[in-house]
């Protein structure tokens, strides 16, 4: 709670909007090799056993609303149709959703069949290795590219968290000081601009903003076109919070992405989906559109300290084989992780 | 369209029921494991959804309804309306204090909408001969106050900030200040908080019992899982909160978070809130929402938006003009640019009862620029033309194709349908003449 005292003292009441291109240098002007980029981070931050405890500890409610409760189920009863029936509940109750659900339990059945499991507990361990299994098969870590600059894009729905991960993001490239600069692509939400600008400052880094209401894909190609003047090492695009099933905003975002990619004449290395860890089974859907409009390369999960649940990553995986690449775990700056399957699996059974 | 997928799977599964001269338990066993699916995929609570499924069977399998002549029927009747008792019933109103200023706490997590709806809300009161005013008590987002700040000059509506001071202090002065500026109705912002936060939870309870809101509202996403209810139980042992806005509507969220919240906290849905713009914000009907998601369609409310845009006067004006066949293109145009004030195409055409069943018409992507491409050829006719589109012929046709971007093929398709329509409207009235004569009139609009 003091970090938040002292974000809001360094909140700066911007007058109006900038106009054209405004460039803001952050005060770290070291020219940081590439290959010195920690993925973690190491400077005043946790350190590895501390994230784990912060992962842990997030996920805290997941735990005790899940795990719990499936370990409660699960000692010294009989394998029977009416465990697996309260398995389901648990699982959907989680936002797990009713497909992936029944499918993880198809398996699971299968499994105490051909061996002949009769030790209720052992169903633990087999639905703890389908949930690693699932979440494994198609993870890939966020990628940093041995190319500069590195351009990540970030979209989603209203309301997700797009800013405020941008923001955590830039932070995390900042620790290994390099340089970042933020596109502030959301030029149609009220104070948008001014919320990415706050940011921006807080950890040192360029914004490229135009006005509010203005072409969101001129944005897109002034940044690319700065970050590429400017030697970044990074760029982070933000876009306005759109509802995925409105055609129109979703090709407006098929434009953003296709006048970045020109000017910076290859493929974004990003794309991230934003999703809501409270989101339910419409994050499927949302993950489904946003697919179509841009080639998604992965999901951030935020909020999840605050779900009692989280299971909504498994359907993700599971129908959409997008993989998860960071999760927010808190309000901190240093709150957004990478996500490791094994290890937020550990978190959640340990 | 709200809850489209969850209403298309429910009327997939009641078709075949009905089709059905005779239904056995087990009939109807099957059909609600469908509807128990359909629910659950919708996020709607799994300890609801139990409850639900278990109460509908319990008057389905009755002897009365199994023997009955149309059983599927009785069953679509059965669930719709235990699926309304479910949302809350009779519809449920703000309650304004007798002593003004009626305060309004806005509350809810990060990223619900709360910002937003609190500005459709002043609006609302505003076009109500109210005056509202906001007051910007998020000090913890970055710019969140210069949003609402946005927010409230949009919908022209004051908006009282006082920086990042303690947001207790922000809301006892906007209450002083709301009495002395003579404002009726005071909306607090408050910052998005997780309900399991109790530092931020006790922030909320002081500004509870420093200024004694009249409504606390709690502003919960659509998208929101299994965890709608959670949260809106935490909201509400803590705060003790006197209704919800169900935000982000207009997306393909099925709405489970609508139909659990009332169920589990007892407490209603106040409003339902729809698109970016201000205008965004309806009254929430629960027993039409029940009716949407059946596919039951939506009449009243498609009423009441065309009675809100439509002039009786003006109405009555163009039945006249039909009945004597002077119904022109300027009148047309005209009715097109109404229909476009009562909101996008899709939304209407999921009121009509069927539209929302076929595949087809969902498939048809009605989007509102085919409207606009006949406004456009429209206003490329002069004013002769359009009273006396007779005279249009292959010259007139190019250049009014030319003019409006389109091509003649389009302008032929509009006269023609134009005509079809002036042809109907005769037959129409000649038919009406020779009925009930002198009697109200054919009303086209009501």
């Amino acid at each position: 709670m003091m970090l938040r005292k002292l974000f809001s003292r360094n909140k700066r009441d911007e007058k109006g909007t900038a106009q054209g291109v405004t460039a803001q240098e952050g005060s770290d002007r070291e020219t940081a090799n590439k290959t010195e980029i920690p993925a973690d981070n190491s400077v005043d931050v946790p350190t590895q056993a501390g994230l784990f405890a912060r992962l842990k500890q997030g996920l805290a409610k997941t735990r005790t609303g899940f795990v719990d409760r499936i370990g409660q189920l699960l000692t010294g009863r009989n394998i029977d149709d009416s465990l697996f029936d309260e398995l389901e509940e648990i699982l959907i109750q989680a936002d797990v959703g009713v497909t992936t659900t029944l499918e993880l339990i198809g398996r699971i059945r299968q499994k105490v069949e051909t061996e002949r499991i009769t030790d209720s507990s052992q169903v633990r361990e087999l639905l703890r290795a389908e949930i690693t299994a699932l979440l494994s098969r198609d993870h890939r870590p966020l990628a940093l590219p041995d190319h500069t600059p590195a351009v990540i894009m970030v979209v989603g729905v209203n309301g997700v968290g797009k800013t405020t991960t941008i923001g955590k993001l830039a932070y995390r490239f900042k620790q290994g000081h390099a340089k970042v600069v933020l596109g502030a692509g959301d030029t149609f939400r009220a104070a948008a601009v001014d919320q990415l600008r706050v940011w921006a400052d807080r950890v040192g880094a360029d914004l490229i903003a135009h006005q509010e209401g203005s072409d969101p894909s001129a944005v897109a190609f002034d940044s690319v076109a700065a970050a590429k003047a400017r030697q970044a090492e990074f760029l982070i695009v933000d876009t306005a919070g759109r509802l995925h099933t409105k055609a129109n905003l979703m090709v407006e975002l098929g434009k953003v992405y296709r006048v970045a990619k020109r000017e910076l004449g290859r493929e974004l290395d990003e794309v991230l989906l934003v999703v809501d860890a409270t989101t339910g089974q419409n994050a499927l859907s949302q993950a489904k559109l946003f697919k179509e409009a841009v080639p998604l390369t992965g999901i951030v999960l935020t909020k999840l300290d605050g779900t009692a649940k989280g299971g909504i990553i498994l359907a993700l995986a599971n129908e959409l084989r997008l993989p998860v690449k960071l999760i927010g775990v808190g309000e901190q700056m240093w709150d957004l992780q990478d996500f490791d399957p094994a290890s937020f699996t550990d978190a959640l059974f340990n | 369209m709200p809850f489209s997928t969850l209403s298309s799977r429910l009327q997939e599964t009641f078709r075949k029921l009905r089709a059905r001269g005779k239904l056995t338990e087990k009939d109807v066993d099957e059909a609600l494991r469908e509807v128990r699916l359909a629910l659950l995929e919708a996020d709607v609570n799994y300890l609801v959804v139990k409850d639900f499924i278990a109460k509908i069977k319990e008057r389905a399998v009755g002897h009365q309804v199994l023997a009955s002549l149309s059983p599927g029927q009785q069953v679509v009747k059965i669930v719709n309306e235990e699926l309304t008792s479910l949302m809350g019933g009779a519809q449920s109103r703000i309650s304004l204090a007798s002593k003004p200023p009626t305060v309004i706490m806005m509350v809810g997590l990060q990223g619900s909408g709360k910002t937003t709806t609190s500005g459709k809300l002043a609006l609302h009161f505003k076009n109500k001969g109210h005056r509202p005013l906001l007051a910007a008590a998020d000090i913890y987002r970055p710019a969140a106050i210069k949003q609402l700040m946005v927010v409230g000059e949009q919908v022209n509506v004051p908006v009282f900030s006082m920086g990042e001071n303690k947001p207790v202090d922000i809301a006892k002065a906007a209450v002083a200040h709301g009495s002395v500026h003579g404002n009726d109705i005071l909306i607090i912002d408050t910052a998005g908080r997780l309900h399991i936060d109790p530092e931020l939870m006790h922030e909320l309870e002081e500004i509870k019992n420093s200024v004694n809101p009249h409504e606390i509202l709690l502003v919960v996403d659509s998208m929101t899982g299994q965890e709608a209810v959670n949260v809106a139980a935490g909201f509400d042992q803590q705060l003790g909160i006197d209704g919800v806005i169900l935000t982000k509507l207009d997306g393909d969220a099925r709405g489970g978070a609508a139909l659990s919240i009332k169920a589990v906290t007892g407490k209603p849905i106040k409003f339902a809130a729809m698109s970016e713009k201000m205008d965004g914000l309806e009254v929430f009907h629960p027993d039409r929402m029940a009716s949407r998601i059946l596919g039951m369609g939506d009449v009243l409310s498609l009423i009441e938006k065309a009675e809100a845009t439509f002039s009786e006067q003006r109405a009555k004006e163009l039945t006249e003009k039909m009945r004597r066949d002077a119904f022109t293109l300027e009148d047309f145009r005209e009715q097109l640019a109404q229909i476009k004030k009562m909101g996008p195409l899709d939304q209407l055409l999921g009121m009509i009862p069927g539209m929302g069943r076929s595949n087809q018409m969902r498939d048809l992507a009605v989007d509102d620029s085919h409207l606009k491409r006949i406004e456009a050829i429209i206003s490329s006719m002069t004013v002769e033309e359009r009273r006396n589109p007779d005279i249009i012929g292959g010259s007139r046709k190019r250049r009014i194709a030319a003019g409006s971007g389109t091509r003649v093929q389009e302008v032929n398709r509009l006269l023609k349908q134009f005509n079809q329509t002036r042809q109907m409207m005769k037959q129409f009235s000649e038919m009406e003449k020779r009925g009930r004569k002198g009697k109200g009139g054919f009303n086209l609009f009501r």
